[in-house]
């Protein structure tokens, strides 16, 4: 593997002054890896990748993203940002935008590019995600799973070079599952480095280069998705794949 | 996996079996649709007849229509519209002198014609804002004068329906900026600015308008140095503004805290800054679900105008009161009068609800599926 792109380091975060929710967090994911997080609800896996494009701050420990460490500089949260796109669970699109808009935004006022470049390039990432025919269309016209993929675009259009998931697939209908992660597939192969929660344990298996089992704010186990999901190290993690994978 | 043995056949649509549209469907639906309802229609229906014939044999049938008070007070006449006649020019303009009437008409016209323009989507071009410049400083030099041979008319003599209109659309255009930034300021991360729109807002609505437009007009020339003195229009004008931009404010806000958190931190993951974040994205949803309660805000205000009587400046009620209690042979027919001014006020406050509604239906397009 190549040199690491992200590293936590003894990260430690608190919700208040009691809440304890990362505990002694050390990782290092190279470039073009391809990370899954899994874990039960309450064990930190969303808050660690927040905290990679700073929607979350951590209060110990460092954390560098691409060779910058996130503390309170603003300057270095907004370079941090432009290298990170995230997609959310509940795909936070902007509706009151149309889908075009939606990616075109952040390329024309962040970026300066003028609107017909930005246009384009939002077309060519609607067309990586193979819903191009809706770019005239507002968000809440669409269905759940076209409009995780406009997310995903959006995201793209930044050209980053990290990409977070949050559970992406969670709130989408069964039947729409399967063309989120289609997506999420062919990106992963490109090469780009992928970071993401989810339970979609058959993305795991099909793309993973490492699994991260969270529980109480502690990393319990990271593993090859091959020896993570048939030979679990730890009693925890065997314990919730059983939960997960018995019925 | 075996071969399916069924096929899914999808049944096709069919109308309802109940005809829903029509006139007798909707009588059915909207007045006769159960027992309740048509008991209600029946008594209403019955007040109505009842009513009817007499108010509109007062206000129509046996009114007197010319400006001759004899004429109004002999038996059998109803209501005395001749008081319109004979002092609209007193009710619609005031004070200003007689002569040069025609000054805060065509004003007013001017001031109108620039309001709608503004409401118009076709008009919303950068040139709108020059042209509101031009037609203030020609509105201010036609209602004041001393320029172009026009005579000066002092502020205190202007009234009317131009000082209605001038006062409520220059408040609501400076109240709106106003409570847009203390409404984000009430929610900043910085607790000195925090703290400044809390204290200004509970300040503001602890008191009523009336005491506001006294301190404007009474207390404030107290505290100014000795030889300053402001117009009492403007300070007037102010104590409506901040008056109004503190309710408007809170009203915004409602709107600011209905955007969930995931759209400013989508904003935030695309590398907007603060700035940005408000005005591309959590301003235009906010303002949209608030369009109800800011025309509220816009139509109280045009009716608060009324108020400043109090410091005399004789706006349209004001100036009415002015035409008619001056007046002992017309003073008895003051309630047509009130019913004249009453059907302006509503004339304008209708159009601005007319407005909303077709302001809520833009913003709402994106909602539609």
């Amino acid at each position: 593997m190549s040199e690491p792109i992200i590293t936590f380091e003894k990260v430690n975060k608190w919700y208040g002054n009691s809440f304890h929710v990362l505990r002694d967090i050390d990782l290092s994911v190279a470039k073009g890896e391809r990370i899954v997080v899994c874990g039960p609800s309450g064990s930190g896996k969303s808050t660690l990748i927040r905290c990679i494009n700073r929607l979350e701050e951590h209060q110990q420990g460092t954390l560098r993203v691409n060779g910058i460490e996130l503390n309170d500089d603003i300057k270095a949260i907004d370079q941090v940002r432009k290298e990170v796109g995230m997609v959310f669970q509940q795909f936070n699109l902007f509706p009151h935008l149309t889908v075009l808009e939606n990616l075109t935004l952040s390329p024309m006022w962040v970026g300066k590019m003028p609107k017909k470049e930005a246009e384009e390039r939002a077309m060519a990432q609607l067309k990586r995600v193979r819903i191009a025919e809706q770019a005239g269309k507002y968000p809440l016209q669409l269905s759940g799973g076209q409009q995780q993929r406009v997310a995903i675009a959006r995201a793209l259009c930044l050209t980053p070079k990290i990409m977070l998931f949050d559970e992406p697939t969670s709130a989408l209908d069964p039947e729409m599952i399967k063309e989120v992660l289609d997506v999420m597939i062919e990106l992963a192969n490109q090469g780009i480095t992928m970071i993401c929660v989810t339970h979609e344990m058959g993305f795991a298996k099909a793309v993973a280069d490492r699994v991260i089992f969270m529980d109480q704010g502690q990393i319990v186990e990271q593993n090859t998705p091959h020896e993570f999901f048939n030979n679990p190290q730890n009693e925890r993690s065997r314990d919730f794949l059983s939960k997960i994978l018995g019925h | 996996m075996n071969t399916p043995t069924h096929t899914f056949v999808p049944i096709p649509a069919r109308p309802a079996p109940n005809r829903t549209e029509g006139p007798v469907a909707w009588l059915r639906h909207n007045l006769f649709g159960d027992v309740k309802t048509s008991l209600a229609t029946v008594i209403i229906g019955g007040l109505l007849l009842w009513y009817l014939p007499g108010l509109l044999n007062w206000a129509l049938f046996s009114a007197s229509w010319r400006p001759n008070f004899d004429a109004c007070r002999a038996d059998g006449v109803g209501a005395c519209w001749g008081v319109v006649a004979a002092k609209y020019r007193l009710i619609l303009l005031g004070r200003y002198p007689f002569d040069e009437q025609w000054r805060p008409v065509l004003a007013t016209a001017l001031m109108v014609g620039l309001l709608v323009a503004s409401c118009m989507r076709m008009f919303w071009h950068r040139w709108l804002a020059v042209l509101w410049v031009v037609v203030l400083v020609t509105v201010f030099t036609l209602m004041y004068g001393g320029k172009l041979g026009l005579s000066v008319v002092e502020t205190d003599r202007w009234g009317g329906l131009p000082l209605t209109i001038m006062l409520s659309s220059l408040s609501i255009v400076m109240a709106f900026p106003i409570a847009l930034l203390v409404a984000l300021g009430k929610r900043s991360r910085m607790p000195a600015i925090r703290s400044f729109c809390v204290i200004y807002i509970e300040l503001i609505r602890g008191v009523p308008l009336i005491s506001v437009l006294f301190m404007a007009s009474f207390m404030f020339p107290l505290f100014m140095p000795q030889g300053v003195s402001i117009d009492v229009l403007i300070r007037v004008l102010a104590g409506i503004t901040l008056f109004a931009a503190a309710y408007m404010a809170e009203v915004i806000r409602g709107g600011l805290q209905a955007i969930p958190k995931g759209q400013i931190e989508a904003a935030a993951t695309l590398g907007l800054s603060y700035w940005q974040t408000q005005r591309k994205i959590v301003l235009p949803q906010a303002l949209a679900m608030v369009v109800p309660g800011i025309m509220n805000n816009f139509i109280s205000i045009f009716k608060d105008t009324s108020l400043v009587t109090i410091v005399s400046l004789y706006e349209l009620t004001g100036a009415m009161g002015l035409a008619l209690n001056s007046d002992a042979d017309w003073r008895p027919f003051k309630v047509e009068a009130y019913l004249f001014i009453a059907l302006i006020y509503f004339s304008f406050c209708f159009a601005m609800s007319r407005y909303s509604l077709w302001v809520e239906k833009q913003v709402n397009k994106s909602k539609l599926r």
